[in-house]
């Protein structure tokens, strides 16, 4: 095992708490893992972006055809806030909040505005996810 | 949490049904529950969950989701408790509105969390099934 490569893998998942892209929730999942799972984390990451990518279009087409149907837009996000706590995506909760604090407030600006930021949180989350990952596999062969 | 064996002694083997469409959902608390030592069974919707006990199946606990398609939580509560299920039935939910959690208790719950469990929460209850069933 390259121990420089552990120590780097190490860093970034500390830095990903440090910068508040992942809480406790992350840390329950790790926990989760065992020599039959040892790639549980990585599964439900994964299967959170995939599963998402259609919550994500009906809020899309939704803000483009009824952007004051707050109703319906809070109840999508309230959905997709619930499903990223559990993967522990924090600042992408923090979106999600966001939003919908416009939503009850009637405001579709804020809401487009959010919803862009909750995209781009979304893809920067994922990528440096991506990389951790990538990063870890390499330490432990 | 001991990956090689949980704190609290297993007095029997008990079932547990995860009542959710969520599939991230559906993984993780399969995985908690199995941890735990349960025997677990995962469906989509409410119908499927009293489908299961029509059918003559029985579950020690049951984790349901409060919103789903077909038939969701709190109707497949009512449903179960008319039918005369009294297995501990656990309400999940990712609304935070009390008066939403209240209008779930009020379905026939035991109680009801927030999404997604925690293993304190699953040894919370598995103490609770140990004294029920002892």
């Amino acid at each position: 095992m390259d121990r420089n490569l552990q120590r780097q893998v190490a860093n970034m998942r500390k830095s990903l708490f440090d910068q508040g892209y992942l809480d406790e929730q992350f840390i329950q999942l790790e926990d989760l893992r065992d020599d039959a799972n040892p790639n549980f984390v990585e599964e439900i990451v994964t299967l959170f972006y995939t599963d998402s990518a259609k919550l994500i279009r009906n809020i899309e087409n939704a803000l483009e055809n009824n952007p004051s149907d707050f109703e319906r837009l809070d109840d999508y996000m309230q959905q997709f806030k619930g499903r990223s706590s559990s993967i522990g995506a924090k600042k992408v909760k923090t979106e999600c909040s966001q939003f919908r604090e416009y939503c009850k407030a009637g405001n579709a600006e804020g809401c487009i505005r959010t919803f862009q930021q909750l995209k781009q949180e979304l893809a920067t989350l994922r990528r440096k996810l991506e990389t951790y990952f990538e990063m870890a596999r390499q330490a432990n062969t | 949490m001991k990956k090689s064996g949980s704190s609290t002694t297993i007095v029997k083997k008990f079932s547990a049904l995860v009542v959710d469409d969520d599939l991230v959902i559906q993984r993780i608390h399969k995985m908690y529950l199995n941890r735990f030592g349960f025997e677990t069974q995962v469906v989509g919707n409410g119908k499927e969950a009293v489908d299961l006990y029509r059918s003559g199946a029985f579950f020690h606990l049951v984790l349901m989701d409060m919103e789903m398609p077909v038939m969701d939580g709190p109707k497949a509560t009512r449903e179960l408790r008319g039918m005369g299920v009294n297995s501990m039935i656990v309400g999940v939910t990712s609304q935070d509105g009390d008066s939403e959690k209240q209008a779930f208790m009020g379905a026939g719950l035991d109680d009801c969390y927030m999404k997604p469990l925690t293993a304190d929460t699953i040894t919370s209850l598995l103490q609770q099934l140990n004294m029920k069933y002892r």
